[in-house]
């Protein structure tokens, strides 16, 4: 921290306010902006984890634009922050790449320019349907009417090179988003993904909304990962309004995010196993997780942990019996879930499909920005159940280095392993009292609210003003990941996509909003 | 006894798994009528206009040993050409319109429309953003709504055996 502080005043960028305990706030001038967010991501060896602007013209005259980094050691979160007059913003992503969606949506969710961002193209809001307006700026009301446009692909040329188009619509049961292949024979020379087909509105649809609807549509926000996502979203109400939560609620909530990593983590597996045609292990795999998911409505009413999270606490909690059958479950599915692992290891043909398979480096992996689960398999050991413990205790990092399909498969089998240890390590200590707070008030603050979801961190920063949410900012990890994706399968065959996707599995949801 | 073995021996000893279905009884007589009418298989072809991918989930589960909805005839196909019927999730978000239009075209008559959860029936939690076009029914003739957030696989299992009966 010493030594940060000191590179920072260096720099003259001297931290200015230190809020909820944990989170930096360096408020800097516009030109002081590139060199403060390049301290921090070389210092602390940070990706950009979030970047997001506020419409706060009304009360300062100005944009707002936060960069968020997290330092591990300090076990903090960092944000460089400058006002922004408009109608542009000096781009930071030539030089860190990982911000450069994030400049792309505060583009054309605000109208800001990032000046010297080579990308200019829209995210979510489909040139061939939105002919203009910027849904975040405050004033927005509709659509505003214009010529609509197209999209450019990136072209790749050359001699016997073709482009095979896959999407919206794919052959599973799976979310929408349209993947451009440019090949050359048999190897992906180039992926491009395109992605809004899920677009909502979610944070848009969230302003305005007071705290316990607002949570509700948290959970909306990407259906596999609803307990985190509601998770991250309480966390932010509670340290922007100062609401304590019993620590009796805070382990009923270490419980419920591992009973989530546990459903996605086997059905992952099985898919996996699925996409090489080894439909076996994905069968047994299938019934594990439907057990999971069954034990997730005997004990919440809801096999999706929807329904629990609420500012202040959880609104469900377990009694002896229900402790007692949580613990038989997991240790039944346990069970399962070890046989079907050495069913998977049993097979040299699987494993000669996903060894070396979609290999992410440990260098691209960190210059892209990928996190959470992908970038655990490729050696980036970042899990914010670790930096912030919390109920946590003695939490074991999964990780992997090689960031090939097996080395995502290995991390999702051990990490299964450790969630049901922290269960039952959770379970042993639950302690007596209340699970949520008497008097919850939500008033006005601002914070950052955060959970390490089965994929990754997920992040809400909010900004609420006499109870009504002012500006949400949401960031699934698919947002970060994807990114990775369209690395990973470079060099690989058109049909080993499907398994290279799968041992991603990112949300389109989540990252569309 | 290899893996392999010891898993299906382990299977055998547990016995079936599927869950029970109140249609159970008359899965035979299901059958039969999947039979005469789809010519032994009902095939579906499922979008996702905007969903959060819990439907999904659910749709997926519907296919897994314990519910099996394969064993009645009924199958999902990757092709919109080879389907019955198509079943879409989500709210239909602006960028999913002209997608949408063209799976249905894209189906073979005699052809169904199925909407599944609270959000495909007219928007649900999202219904008043600024990038919702509505509701499944506002895009396309709707014959049959499975209500939920999300459904669970047997609430769809049950809502597409009630559809074939009805139809039939």
């Amino acid at each position: 921290m010493e030594k940060l502080l000191f590179e920072l005043t260096r720099l003259g960028i001297v931290p200015v306010r230190l809020t909820n305990e944990n989170e930096v706030y360096l408020e800097v001038s516009p030109a002081d902006f590139k060199p403060a967010c390049l301290a921090l991501h070389k210092l602390l060896r940070s990706t950009v984890m979030l970047m997001f602007a506020e419409d706060r013209r009304s009360s300062e005259g100005t944009f707002t634009i936060r960069a968020g980094f997290i330092g591990t050691k300090q076990r903090r979160w960092f944000f460089v922050e400058q006002k922004v007059p408009g109608p542009a913003f000096g781009s930071i992503a030539k030089e860190i790449y990982s911000a450069n969606l994030f400049e792309r949506e505060i583009k054309e969710m605000f109208g800001l320019e990032p000046e010297g961002n080579p990308d200019g193209r829209r995210l979510r809001l489909h040139d061939e349907v939105w002919s203009g307006g910027y849904p975040l700026r405050k004033d927005f009301e509709s659509a505003v009417s214009g010529p609509i446009g197209n999209y450019p692909f990136m072209p790749v040329e050359g001699e016997g090179v073709f482009e095979v188009p896959v999407g919206p619509v794919h052959a599973g049961i799976i979310g929408p988003g349209h993947f451009r292949f440019s090949v050359a024979g048999e190897p992906i020379i180039n992926l491009e993904s395109r992605f809004g087909f899920t677009h909502r509105g979610v944070e848009k649809m969230l302003e305005g909304r007071d705290a316990a609807s607002a949570a509700k549509l948290s959970e909306c926000v990407a259906g596999d990962a609803a307990f985190s996502h509601s998770l991250a979203y309480c966390r932010g109400v509670e340290r922007a309004c100062g609401i304590a939560v019993p620590t009796r609620g805070d382990y009923l909530r270490g419980i419920f995010l591992e009973l989530e990593r546990l459903y996605n983590h086997v059905a992952d597996v099985g898919t996996i196993a699925l996409d090489v045609g080894f439909s076996f292990p994905a069968a047994e795999a299938s019934v594990i997780k439907e057990n999971l998911q069954a034990l997730n409505a005997e004990l919440t009413g809801s096999r999706f942990l929807k329904h629990i999270n609420l500012p202040g606490g959880v609104s469900r909690d377990l009694d002896q019996a229900s402790v007692k059958n949580l613990l038989a479950q997991t240790a039944a599915a346990t069970r399962d879930f070890r046989r079907l692992r050495e069913i998977l290891y049993a097979s040299v043909s699987f494993l000669d499909r996903v060894e070396t398979t979609g290999a992410l480096s440990k260098k691209l992996a960190e210059d892209l920005g990928v996190i959470g689960l992908a970038g655990r398999a490729s050696g980036v050991k970042l899990d914010l159940r670790e930096v912030f413990p919390g109920v946590y205790d003695g939490l074991k990092v999964v990780f992997r280095e090689k960031g090939d399909v097996l080395a995502r498969l290995e991390v999702r089998l051990d990490e299964f392993e450790e969630s049901v240890r922290q269960i039952e390590r959770l379970a042993a200590r639950l302690p007596e009292g209340a699970i949520a707070g008497d008097e919850v008030t939500v008033g006005s603050g601002q914070a950052l609210g955060w959970a390490e979801s089965w994929r990754g961190p997920v992040l809400y920063w909010l900004r609420f003003t006499d109870g009504k949410l002012e500006r949400a900012k949401i960031v699934d990890p698919s947002f970060h990941n994807w990114t990775g994706l369209s690395a990973a399968v470079l060099d690989n065959i058109v049909p080993d996509f499907p398994v290279c996707n799968k041992s991603f599995n990112l949300s389109y949801a989540g990252n569309d909003l | 006894m290899s893996v392999f073995d010891k898993v299906i021996a382990a299977r055998l000893a547990r016995g079936i798994v599927t869950r029970p279905i109140e249609y159970e009884k008359s899965g035979a007589e299901l059958k039969d009528l999947v039979a005469a009418k789809f010519s032994r298989s009902f095939f579906i072809r499922e979008v996702d206009t905007g969903s959060c991918g819990a439907c999904e989930s659910e749709i997926i589960s519907a296919t897994n040993p314990l519910y099996d909805l394969q064993r009645f005839g009924i199958s999902f196909v990757a092709s919109p050409r080879h389907a019955d019927a198509m079943l879409v999730t989500g709210p239909v978000s602006k960028n999913m319109v002209l997608a949408l239009k063209k799976t249905y075209d894209a189906m073979p008559e005699p052809k169904l429309v199925i909407s599944a959860g609270d959000c495909a029936l007219n928007g649900g939690v999202f219904k008043s953003s600024y990038y919702i076009a509505g509701g499944v029914n506002a895009i396309l003739p709707v014959t049959l709504h499975i209500p939920g957030c999300p459904p669970t696989p047997l609430t769809l299992v049950k809502a597409l055996l009630s559809l074939i009966k009805r139809r039939c």
